[in-house]
């Protein structure tokens, strides 16, 4: 076996077996991130959880999240232990799956999803659930059903052989997470093994809502920066159309999540459309050079 | 990372069993470091400041003096004649019921708080199922002046009540978790989460043998001053090794600490004994070894109670102890390795056990060494274990916080608990 980490960044995109084939899935999520990067845009990428406040609510939201100017969606099928979640997310989470959601059922949202909007979809999944069903498996899986990526938040690099292995397979860019405590040592490894993006932890803590962004969040996404030419995009704690502008003035993207989720709680679809559309113009516009 | 730590003289079997896992913590295929970015940092802290703690001197003979000036070591082993004579075997318990506190978790803690300390970190939580290792950290974050918050499922806030009272009444903060199944799964997740906000001034003191690396090593090694006592009394007192060494196993750090000085020992047979609950059903106990499968749960690969499509399940045991869905990997190691088996006892043999010993040793159990004296009971009666059998026990805690829990449970069984009542 060649080493993970590093055939991938020679060789970006390309499937050893197949160099002249379509694009692989990473590829595609690269390509739209890196566009706006040109066009001096940032993304929004908008989380949900599947299965919450249904299944077919979910598609919905995500559907309506897409029309409403997100750029890439974050799919997270729920989870019994999402360690890495506050009360919002998890509360969605213990609906979906209370509501019965299996994995099946959210590789089925995902087919729906992709064959219906043109944004990039990635999953936000916990690695017992890739582990479990084999990650070779999932990997396949989920590029047959038209994701991108995945983020795997208790997947750090020395872990992720196994799914580095899959994922490169498969064509899906794994993503690996940036954290404020991270060493240089570590940002460069994380860095190395990612493909799609890095996701850089603007926060300390779990996923919910925060009065103001924390401050050093500009700062990791620079030292990101020295370690690898991929976008980068910041999230858990990005709460709001302020701090979401803020971080589309340095970062690729803004990730968004909790206060998504509790936005669809609260005020269903059209409210869902309307804070999407205030995040997406309010991280489209962030930058003078921007539209 | 070093590799100067607790390499033991090999003896028998040596070669199949590890005695530490490899730098990033794997015991074979278990173990390892599966948790958010964010915690790596703290974790490699953690490793060094453990292994530099080991090979200091100094903090050997602080934690060696605070086991004996303060928590009471050593503990003893006790010739048990009276259940002996009961089951046709020759049975000695070792006495972690007598360490202050009430059971084995102050091991741990003292050696966990005395690196938070080592750290520069003023601050340290931790989750707690019956309430035992909240207590202990309770109790030694007292004792060096540290902040400390608990996290402890609300279920288990009810079923024992008498531990919260203790908690706070040594100055700690109890934060009930009301979160997914309210009990030790979800203490450890939010204990975490909170872990993930306060890293840099605060220690996680994880209370047994599960979690990222280190604390499956290290909490073996804190621990592991019961089975290296236990061995050398039963040398002492008999000349010889035991035959079998028992324990019961929930995330596994009493059992861990017991089999560590036995695993070389080959001719000693050591048995892990999990909640068998209600009943095989998934949902309806905390056998996570016998009836689990490979997973990822609190940053580890171990044996984990799951459903088809890797969702963790419920569990279920009369001891709020061993309601726990994961167990420390290196036990999933000795399982696959052949060194240690692990069998089940459902509630009514960890009842069963209960009474046996008080009856016959005037000793209250904790209802989870109840499980281990309930499976040794039935064991020596049909034979899994054989009469003469030299067995070593760990009676890893007291029953006081029980009390209520086996009034409760013997009158539903229609057994009185006092022949007055019936």
């Amino acid at each position: 076996m060649p080493d993970p980490g590093t055939e991938v960044r020679t060789v970006p995109g390309a499937l050893p077996d197949d160099p002249a084939g379509p694009p692989a899935p990473a590829e595609r999520l690269e390509g739209r991130l890196e566009a706006l990067r040109r066009e001096g845009r940032a993304a929004l990428v908008a989380y949900g959880v599947a299965g919450f406040p249904d299944l077919e609510g979910s598609l919905a939201a995500f559907r309506a999240m897409a029309e409403a100017g997100a750029d890439v969606l974050e799919v997270g099928p729920p989870y019994s232990d999402p360690l890495i979640d506050g009360p919002v997310i998890q509360r969605a989470v213990t609906a979906a799956l209370d509501a019965g959601t299996r994995m099946d059922d959210v590789l089925g949202l995902v087919n729906e999803l992709t064959a219906s909007v043109d944004a990039p979809v990635v999953l936000l999944v916990y690695y017992n659930l890739v582990a479990h069903r084999g990650p070779k498996r999932f990997a396949a899986e989920l590029a047959a059903a038209g994701a991108c990526g995945a983020v795997v938040p208790d997947l750090p690099p020395e872990e992720a052989g196994e799914w580095l292995e899959a994922s490169r397979a498969a064509g899906i860019a794994p993503v690996f997470l940036a954290a404020p405590t991270s060493s240089d040592t570590r940002l460069a490894a994380v860095a190395e093994a990612g493909r799609g993006f890095v996701y850089a932890q603007a926060s300390l803590g779990v996923t919910g809502l925060r009065a103001s962004l924390a401050a050093g969040i500009e700062e990791l996404v620079g030292r990101v920066r020295a370690h690898t030419d991929l976008p980068v995009c910041a999230g858990i704690g990005v709460s709001n159309a302020d701090q979401a502008a803020a971080v589309a003035r340095f970062a690729d993207g803004a990730i968004v999540g909790t206060a998504l989720v509790r936005r669809l709680a609260d005020a269903g679809l059209p409210g869902l459309r309307a804070l999407t559309t205030e995040l997406a113009d309010a991280v489209h516009t962030a930058r003078p050079s921007g539209r | 990372m070093s590799d100067r730590l607790v390499v033991e003289a090999p003896g028998p079997g040596a070669a199949e069993v590890a005695h530490r896992p490899d730098p990033l913590g794997h015991f074979g295929d278990w173990g390892g470091r599966f948790v958010p970015e964010v915690l790596m940092a703290a974790l490699d802290q953690l490793t060094d400041a453990f292994e530099e703690a080991i090979a200091d001197p100094s903090f050997g003979a602080e934690l060696d003096a605070l086991r004996r000036d303060y928590a009471g070591r050593p503990t003893p082993l006790f010739p048990a004649r009276r259940l002996s004579e009961e089951l046709g075997l020759r049975v000695w318990l070792k006495r972690e019921d007598l360490l202050h506190t009430g059971a084995h978790k102050l091991n741990n803690s003292l050696g966990q708080h005395l690196l938070a300390r080592r750290m520069g970190k003023p601050r340290v939580i931790a989750e707690t199922g019956a309430g035992q290792h909240g207590v202990a950290t309770a109790t030694v974050a007292a004792l060096l002046g540290q902040e400390c918050v608990v996290y402890m499922g609300e279920e288990d806030t009810r079923r024992q009540h008498l531990n919260v009272v203790r908690m706070r009444l040594l100055g700690t903060e109890v934060r009930p978790v009301a979160t997914g199944t309210a009990t030790l799964k979800d203490a450890i997740n939010e204990a975490l989460r909170d872990w993930v906000e306060s890293v840099g001034s605060t220690h996680y003191s994880i209370g047994s043998v599960v979690g990222p690396h280190p604390y499956p090593l290290m909490v073996r090694e804190f621990q592991r001053v019961i089975g290296d006592e236990a061995r050398a009394q039963f040398l002492e007192a008999e000349g010889r090794l035991p035959d079998l060494a028992v324990a019961c196993v929930g995330g596994g750090s009493n059992a861990a600490g017991l089999f560590a000085a036995f695993v070389d020992d080959e001719p000693v047979r050591l048995v892990g004994v999990e909640a068998g609950g209600r009943g095989p059903q998934p949902g309806d106990h905390g056998a996570s070894l016998g009836l689990g499968e490979a997973g990822v749960l609190h940053g580890a690969r171990s044996y984990v109670l799951q459903d088809p499509d890797g969702q963790v399940l419920p569990t279920h045991s009369v001891s709020a102890g061993l309601d726990y869905p994961g167990v420390g990997p290196e036990h999933a190691f000795w399982k696959d390795a052949g060194r240690v088996t692990y069998e089940s006892a459902p509630d009514h043999l960890a009842l069963d056990g209960f009474r046996l010993l008080a009856r016959t040793e005037g000793l209250l159990p904790a209802l989870e060494p109840a499980h281990a004296i309930g499976w040794l009971a039935a064991a020596a009666s049909d034979g899994r274990v054989a009469p003469g059998t030299r067995v070593v026990l760990n009676l890893s805690g007291r029953g006081d916080k029980d009390v209520e829990t086996v009034t409760s449970l013997l009158v539903d069984d229609e057994t009185p608990a006092d022949p007055a009542d019936a």
